[in-house]
């Protein structure tokens, strides 16, 4: 059995939580400095569960005292899951809210924080409401919520405000544009204020790992990758959902123990392995262990832990150009490489898709992909460049095919075929018929 | 003054006094009251924010949930980013328009809903996903179209 150490004893309920021992690791936390519990999190090597897998521990260590810095400390937790493959924190948060304001409160004692903002996605109307109840039931105990103010702000659609210097300003009540870093929030985040963005899941394995100790939970996982990791699957699999792991384990048994395999007598054609933005891995590269080191090994990442599995029918053009147009439609448009890149990929991918390119379409594709990447303020563009990149690469017989027959090989039998993106939608509206 | 304006009043509360952040919350009320974002609310939003329509409506442009043209009654947002499109929801899209009569990013002629791909809604596990209304509908498939829509008209 795989631990269950998020997930467990799902109840949206105060009082069954609190029956199951809930609340307890914050008394234990209250009763220690703030330092110590930061300490705690530095052992229990928590990595950051959004992506970016930064030390969860080491990131409240930088927030600077108040006597450096005499300003208040904020805790921003983002939950603005919008990476294509990933929704764990949907899950989270509507099964186990109190396990998770109980990790922002403790999350808050550490920094020396009184305020806490949940940035959730607009779209998430569900667990907004199951998270608004929960707080709800602690107004009438106000020694759990001690000094500390919990404002649940809505997004309101929009991919780049995952990034957390767009969310800062998104919570500023501003455009969803990245920030030029340094400063870090670290030091200079919301309000200019001294700021800790966690992920959802990362502050939910907060309580977890006070309840636990450190040591201990730093026995779960595999070097590198520590504890347990709630994973997405979806795509061309039988068992859609969320399960948690223990990392190591190898992508095949996910795919195929966990999600029990692909329907309809499918092949496998590839697995995604982290969400949209991660590079994809062929069917024979999926025995591998899901952490951080084994996916560095085969150049890819675990990212925010959404794994699609795609099976024979799909064509990889196409593949392309549906996570293309996702970015082009959600670059935010201020550095000009990744605004004006995601579309030109997304153009040729086009042509290729549609039998008219050149060889030198390809050329240019892949030199695009050069153009975006790393010149951007943040990995937005990054993210379609690398994978383009990677489909090429790995795909590169599939793309030929294309240019050879004029067409695409699967001819229209793929399972992305046709399929209107918002970007098209837009596209195709009577005004742009008229503008046309 | 109105019931708005001292709804987004309590909102601007919640942040640190000239903080800015109730625009989006503020936008939000102002949407849900009137369906959608006119030049006229955008306006009634600033005032209540001491802000400028151009600001405001420079914000609201930005955010995809923000309504700047009219809707229907009811809104459907039909997920197309890659797992719910690998099972099938270009089909629950075509059903969509087949059923009401008119292509995604439009309105039904009776006015009762609005129809729109979007990008990926978070529920990739439990394809395809079909946001109504706000609420998610799970395992959509095109045979369950039908009596969304019949749901949707009756009310």
């Amino acid at each position: 059995m795989p631990p269950s150490i998020v997930l467990a004893d799902a109840t949206a309920k105060l009082a069954e939580y609190e029956g199951a021992g809930g609340y307890a690791a914050l008394a234990k936390a209250r009763a220690m400095t703030g330092e110590a519990v930061t300490e705690e999190l530095i052992a229990s090597e928590l990595r950051g569960r959004g992506g970016a897998f930064f030390p969860a521990g080491r990131k409240w260590s930088f927030v600077p005292s108040k006597d450096q810095l005499p300003k208040p400390h904020y805790l921003v937790v983002n939950a603005d899951e919008s990476e294509p493959g990933s929704f764990k924190d949907n899950e989270i948060l509507a099964r186990v809210p109190h396990r998770f304001i109980e990790g922002c409160l403790i999350t808050a004692h550490a920094i020396d924080s009184q305020h806490v903002f949940i940035y959730i996605r607009g779209e998430y109307s569900g667990p907004y409401e199951i998270l608004v109840s929960a707080l709800e039931e602690l107004k009438t105990r106000p020694e759990i919520r001690g000094d500390v103010t919990i404002v649940v702000h809505r997004g309101a659609g929009a991919y780049i405000c995952g990034e957390e210097t767009a969310l800062l300003e998104s919570l500023e009540g501003k455009r969803g544009q990245p920030r030029s870093k340094p400063p870090f929030p670290a030091v200079s985040g919301l309000y200019a204020s001294p700021t800790v963005v966690n992920n959802v899941e990362t502050i939910a394995t907060v309580a977890p790992i006070i309840a636990m100790g450190g040591a201990e939970y730093a026995k779960l996982g595999v070097p590198n990758t520590r504890g347990t990791r709630v994973v997405s699957i979806s795509g061309n699999v039988v068992n859609g959902g969320n399960y948690e792991i223990e990392p190591g384990m190898s992508i095949r048994d996910i795919v195929y123990e966990l999600g029990g395999g692909i329907p309809d007598g499918r092949g496998l054609k590839a697995v995604v392995p982290g969400g949209s933005s991660t590079v994809i891995l062929t069917s024979d590269e999926i025995d591998v262990g899901y952490d951080f080191d084994s996916l560095a090994q085969v150049r890819t990442s675990m990212g925010s832990a959404g794994i699609v599995v795609l099976d024979d029918r799909c064509c990889i053009v196409q593949l392309g150009i549906r996570w293309s147009e996702f970015y082009e439609h959600e670059s935010c448009g201020k550095c000009t490489p990744c605004r004006e890149g995601t579309r030109w990929l997304t153009a040729i991918l086009r042509k290729l898709e549609d039998g008219r390119a050149t060889q030198g379409d390809l050329d240019l594709l892949l030199d695009v992909c050069d153009r975006i990447n790393g010149k951007c303020l943040c990995p937005l563009g990054d993210s379609d460049a690398i994978i383009i990149a990677s489909y090429v690469a790995k795909f590169r017989a599939e793309f030929q095919a294309h240019i050879d027959l004029g067409a695409c090989p699967l001819g229209g039998e793929s399972s992305l075929d046709g399929v209107l993106s918002p970007i098209q939608m837009h596209t195709r509206s009577r005004v742009a018929e008229v503008a046309g | 003054m109105s019931a708005l304006w001292d709804r987004i009043q309590d909102e601007r509360a919640k942040y640190p006094a000239d903080a800015g952040s109730a625009v989006l919350p503020a936008l939000r009320l102002a949407q849900d009251e009137h369906g959608w974002l006119s030049p006229d609310v955008i306006r009634e939003v600033a005032d209540a924010l001491e802000e400028t329509p151009a600001y405001v409506k420079s914000i609201a442009s930005f955010y995809d949930q923000f309504q700047l043209a009219p809707v229907g009654e009811h809104l459907v947002e039909v997920c197309t980013n890659v797992s719910c499109a690998v099972v099938g929801a270009q089909q629950v899209v075509d059903a969509f328009e087949s059923e009401l009569g008119c292509r995604a990013g439009e309105t039904s002629a009776d006015g009762k809903v609005t129809l729109r791909t979007v990008e990926c809604l978070g529920g990739c596990g439990w394809a395809t996903i079909v946001s109504v209304d706000h609420h998610y509908r799970i395992h959509v498939k095109a045979d369950n179209v039908a009596a969304i829509v019949e749901e949707l008209r009756a009310t």
